[in-house]
């Protein structure tokens, strides 16, 4: 520290206080400036991901009898932004689940030979009736979905 | 023991002394500190260099967030009317490119002019005064290819105006042009084009020679202008750069920041009708103030001189300029006082002068024709 530090006329004793003060005021104003300039730089970087989450609010998918395959088949469709999978088992039943792994995010498939939906990224097996986890490193079952049939529809919606 | 004969220092080496030691940091402050930047009544004018610079860092900025949505080619103008009208904050963010490039060249040419003035081209500043003329010449470029990328009506008919100059130029021109614009007519190809020099081919020339022209400001320092420069030396007054001339500096570029979002949030910039190529040109087409100084100068000349031969006439006037403008180093070189150095700043006033005049009557004109 230099003399002139110590010397208290010319460094009276208020002015380290004011010094902290101008910091803090300049730092308040950097960072209204930041925020300002931040906020729509993220909004604009962000409108796609706002545009798909505006079209996940799909609750329902209404699906005509004649485009779906015979059964012991599966069909993909999207519900809303998010690929989904629609079984129609041998014996008659229609299920339904989200596509998505709980693993880490790859598309399953419907293996009819083997019973079960599998997913190839790390071997991810699911129960082909309740998406429960059979086999593999999912966290969890697929979501499932509320099935109904009626006037030559299948109509899939959030359980 | 080596603990007992080289005993700890008692305050360990915080994060700073880490890195100034690997990085050199105190170096480069001992350095900034060195550093002084003269004081006198012109000193204003030295914050134009720092404005364009601040001005040219938006444009870096903006532009490569535009770049996220914008397609060039046929996609073009749909693109940005997704920017301007689509997507949150577009307008904001492609009005603020369109404002700072206007005031990027607004602040290059004060500068430029202000470096004239204070005769800063002399030695040994030679290659200062020549890679800012290179700069502010890539500067227009950026300009010109960046003002037909959205592809609506005026920026279709202002690109073919521009792009008749090339055509005028003797035997290369018509080839020159036909290269430039990647056919005969102004197309969807020209756009692909002028994205790739916009956004490739300028900013890699451009930023080597910032740097180069940067780091001449650093090697010599500012100029006095020379009445400054004739004082005796106990009479000049100094202000160090490190902290006192950064903080103007940043200072001016807060003003800047604000002039621009005001301009930007008030007036956004506007998109026209998508081009046509079939529309015969709209009503009061004019480029843009930058470029209306050769534009106009044609247009008078034309009104006296009809036909190539005033073409012809108005652009040997408009190269006589820029050569005089290149070579004033060799004319109006150090320590020679007198006819010289006064014919050059009369030179200077009578193009300063032309141009603001061309400017102002090409748009009293516009109004005219638009009663």
């Amino acid at each position: 520290m230099s003399s002139e530090a110590l010397n208290p006329e010319l460094n009276p004793p208020h002015s380290s206080r004011r010094d902290s003060l101008i910091k803090i005021g300049t730092g308040l104003v950097a960072a209204c400036y930041a925020g300002a300039a931040g906020y729509p730089v993220y909004r604009y970087l962000s409108t796609p991901v706002t545009r798909a989450n505006e079209q996940g609010q799909v609750s329902t998918v209404s699906i005509p009898l004649k485009d779906l395959p015979g059964a012991g088949s599966a069909t993909m469709f999207l519900f809303g932004s998010r690929p989904a999978l629609l079984i129609h088992h041998a014996d008659g039943r229609y299920v339904s689940f989200d596509a998505v792994c709980t693993h880490l995010g790859c598309t399953v498939k419907f293996e009819p030979r083997n019973s079960r939906i599998f997913c190839a990224c790390h071997g991810g097996t699911y129960d082909m009736n309740t998406g429960a986890v059979i086999a593999g490193p999912p966290p969890r079952g697929l979501t499932n979905f509320k099935v109904e049939v009626a006037d030559g529809h299948v109509t899939v919606s959030r359980a | 023991m080596g603990t007992l004969l080289y005993p700890e220092p008692k305050t360990k080496p915080g994060l700073y002394d880490w890195l100034d030691e690997r990085l050199g940091i105190s170096d480069v402050i001992a350095l900034a500190k060195h550093k002084t930047v003269p004081q006198h009544r012109h000193s204003f004018w030295y914050y134009w260099g720092g404005l364009s610079l601040f001005f040219f860092i938006i444009q870096l900025f903006t532009g490569i967030l535009l770049l996220v949505y914008f397609r060039p080619g046929k996609d073009a103008y749909d693109s940005v009317r997704q920017i301007t009208y689509d997507i949150d904050f577009g307008w904001l963010i492609r009005s603020v490119h369109s404002w700072s490039a206007n005031l990027m060249v607004f602040a290059v040419c004060v500068h430029m002019f202000s470096a004239f003035f204070m005769k800063a081209y002399q030695k040994p500043r030679e290659f200062a005064w020549w890679s800012g003329l290179v700069l502010l010449l890539l500067t227009l470029v950026f300009g010109f290819s960046g003002y037909l990328l959205p592809m609506d009506e005026l920026s279709f008919v202002a690109t073919k105006i521009g792009l008749q100059f090339s055509n005028m130029i003797p035997v290369v021109g018509p080839v020159l042009a036909d290269l430039i614009r990647g056919g005969p007519q102004v197309s969807p190809d020209t756009v692909q084009r002028f994205f790739a020099l916009h956004v490739v081919v300028l900013p890699l020339l451009f930023l080597p020679l910032l740097m180069f022209h940067l780091f001449l400001v650093q090697k010599h320092g500012n100029a006095s202008p020379p009445g400054e420069e004739s004082r005796p030396a106990s009479e000049k007054q100094t202000m160090p750069f490190f902290p006192n001339f950064f903080a103007m500096d940043l200072g001016m570029w807060l003003i800047a920041l604000n002039v621009i979002t005001i301009l930007a949030t008030l007036f956004p910039w506007d998109l026209g009708p998508q081009a046509d190529p079939l529309a015969s040109a709209p009503n009061g087409i004019h480029p843009e103030w930058y470029f209306m100084p050769p534009f106009h100068l044609l247009k008078i000349i034309g009104r006296f001189v009809p036909g190539v031969t005033g073409e012809l006439l108005g652009m040997g006037l408009f190269a006589a300029v820029l050569i005089f403008w290149t070579l004033v180093p060799l004319f109006d070189p150090k320590g020679k006082a007198g006819r010289a150095g006064r014919f050059v700043t009369w030179g200077g006033v009578l193009v300063l002068s032309g141009m603001i005049l061309l400017i102002a009557l090409g748009y009293a004109d516009l109004g005219y024709t638009h009663l």
